[in-house]
């Protein structure tokens, strides 16, 4: 294991190294100390190594992540995991504002509650948050699986496309076109594979599932504008 | 963008080093805010009957005893004057309105920061740690504080346009975000008498704030009315005598992080700006939730 200190070495220098020198290197697992809320720590990861990050981070920790598997000892800022295309980011504590925005793939795990918008534009990545969403979550969600083991805030899943939303709490609103739907064997199955993964012990048979009703995919000339 | 912070302490012997505790915050918000940099401070209060009178000069080499000698010349009471450089605390009986007056008749050049018995301002143009260095924050004592670092998005760069704003006496709010009707604001509060010295938004709010309260709100009711008349993005943190208030607009567009401790309450736009604080792993850090009032007493 090799221990990368932020104190001694600056983020730039950081993910060049995680960049540039670490892939083919045979090293396996990195610790990195002293985050201190620093924004873009272990962003653009492009090899499958093991980085665990003791402290709180700042914006986009683990942004763009490909193959890696990063845990956050602590909480982090804006933007975790933003666009992240495979591997897994876990936060041990709580995410701010846009947890997974516009991720392709991979797994992000939030221990604790993650702020708004989390999921907001997500086009497949799975998110299993272990306590609560901010408002507006999963807005425009267009694939992926938002799994909330606690509550969700106002206008969730607002203009949803394909992405589905397992809520075991209480939703405060739905968005526009969102709508609450019977669970499917299908659909327990999921929850059960997706909490496994999160380590979470939940039974499947709490959650709800929300989905879009679809009536925005096309346009209604009728309509009004009222949506 | 723009960076906040704000430091309640506690700690009754922490209270001597509040500049000291607070330094590592302002500076942590150097990237969100690198054009202008303020702070107010709450400190032990003047005598009673008296108000002190924060002021600015545009040179580092102002006459401040000239002033003074005037002062006394003129309105035939003696005022208490402790200098430096271009920033002056001055002490006086006479009403605030008297004061204000005879500085802008007489000294039109010279810009009065804050009136109060427990606040003092210091504001400028610069990077954070060039501002700190030039009016000593390190040496800051008081209760607590509120500080800015401004990356300007809608006014000019000028010391007047820094944060924190302030209006009536003991009050001041430092803002991240943009305010979209700041006009319309600004037409109202004009009709109600109330004279503006810039043209930013944040000044707009300010005053807002502080005429509901003079008309009788309490903080609760003023923001209540903050939230039906202020349109645009805020992060806003005040400053009273006694208590830091801090709000986020009903989108959240602005951040904010708390770390509530047994020694002291921290508040910033980012964790980074906690993190050096002591001992602040074992500090309840929390999100503040959009359009909820969260109130600090000393």
């Amino acid at each position: 294991m090799e221990s990368l200190d932020l104190h001694k070495i600056s983020v730039r220098e950081l993910n060049q190294y995680l960049h540039k020198e670490l892939p083919g290197k045979g090293v396996d697992k990195i610790e990195i100390l002293n985050p201190d809320g620093a924004h873009n720590i272990a962003a653009g990861m492009d090899c499958p190594v093991d980085i665990d990050i003791r402290g709180h981070g700042g914006y986009y920790i683990g942004g763009m992540n490909k193959h890696a598997n990063i845990t956050v000892h602590g909480n982090v800022g804006w933007g975790v995991a933003e666009n992240m295309m495979s591997g897994f980011v876990r936060v041990k504590g709580f995410a701010s504002e846009s947890a997974g925005a516009t991720g392709h793939g991979g797994t992000l795990i939030i221990e604790g509650d993650a702020s708004l918008r989390c999921g907001i534009s997500m086009k497949g990545i799975d998110i299993i948050v272990g306590g609560n969403i901010g408002n507006f979550s999963a807005f425009m969600a267009q694939a992926g699986r938002l799994v909330v083991c606690g509550n969700a805030g106002d206008g969730l899943g607002d203009s949803l496309y394909e992405a589905v939303i397992y809520v075991r709490g209480k939703i405060k609103s739905l968005g526009a076109d969102a709508r609450e739907e019977p669970m499917t064997d299908a659909d327990y199955e999921a929850v059960k594979e997706l909490l496994d993964r999160a380590g979470f012990k939940h039974d499947p048979n709490e959650f709800k599932r929300v989905a879009s009703a679809k009536s925005l995919y096309n346009w209604n000339a009728d309509a009004n504008q009222e949506y | 963008m723009c960076g906040i912070v704000g430091l309640l302490v506690k700690n009754q012997k922490m209270r001597a080093n509040i500049g000291e505790l607070m330094m590592p915050m302002l500076i942590g918000m150097t990237e969100r805010g690198p054009d202008s940099a303020g702070m107010a401070v709450f400190t032990e209060p003047v005598g009673p009957g008296e108000l002190k009178y924060n002021l600015y000069a545009p040179s580092m080499e102002f006459n401040w005893q000239g002033l003074a000698h005037d002062f006394d010349a003129h309105l035939g009471s003696k005022v208490k004057i402790s200098s430096q450089g271009n920033h002056a605390i001055l002490v006086s009986h006479l009403e605030s309105a008297t004061v204000k007056t005879w500085i802008k008749e007489n000294y039109p050049n010279v810009h009065v920061l804050s009136v109060g018995q427990s606040i003092d301002v210091y504001k400028d143009t610069g990077l954070p740690a060039e501002v700190a260095a030039r009016y000593d924050f390190p040496k800051l004592a008081g209760t607590h504080l509120v500080g800015h670092t401004r990356m300007a998005t809608e006014s000019a760069v000028t010391p007047a346009h820094a944060h924190p704003f302030t209006a009536g006496e003991d009050w001041c709010l430092v803002h991240n975000g943009s305010l979209s009707n700041p006009n319309s604001i600004r037409r109202k509060l004009e009709h109600e008498g109330i004279a503006f010295e810039t043209d930013n938004d944040t000044e707009a709010a300010c005053r807002f704030l502080e005429w509901r309260m003079r008309e009788g709100d309490d903080l609760h009711a003023a923001l209540q009315k903050g939230f039906e008349e202020l349109d645009g993005f805020f992060t806003l943190l005040m400053g009273t005598k006694d208590q830091l208030a801090l709000v986020r607009d009903p989108f959240a567009c602005k951040p904010a992080i708390v770390a509530e401790h047994d020694d002291y309450v921290a508040i910033a736009s980012e964790f980074r700006s906690l993190a050096q604080l002591p001992d602040v792993k074992n500090a309840k850090l929390f999100e503040p939730m959009p359009e909820e009032l969260y109130i600090w007493k000393v």
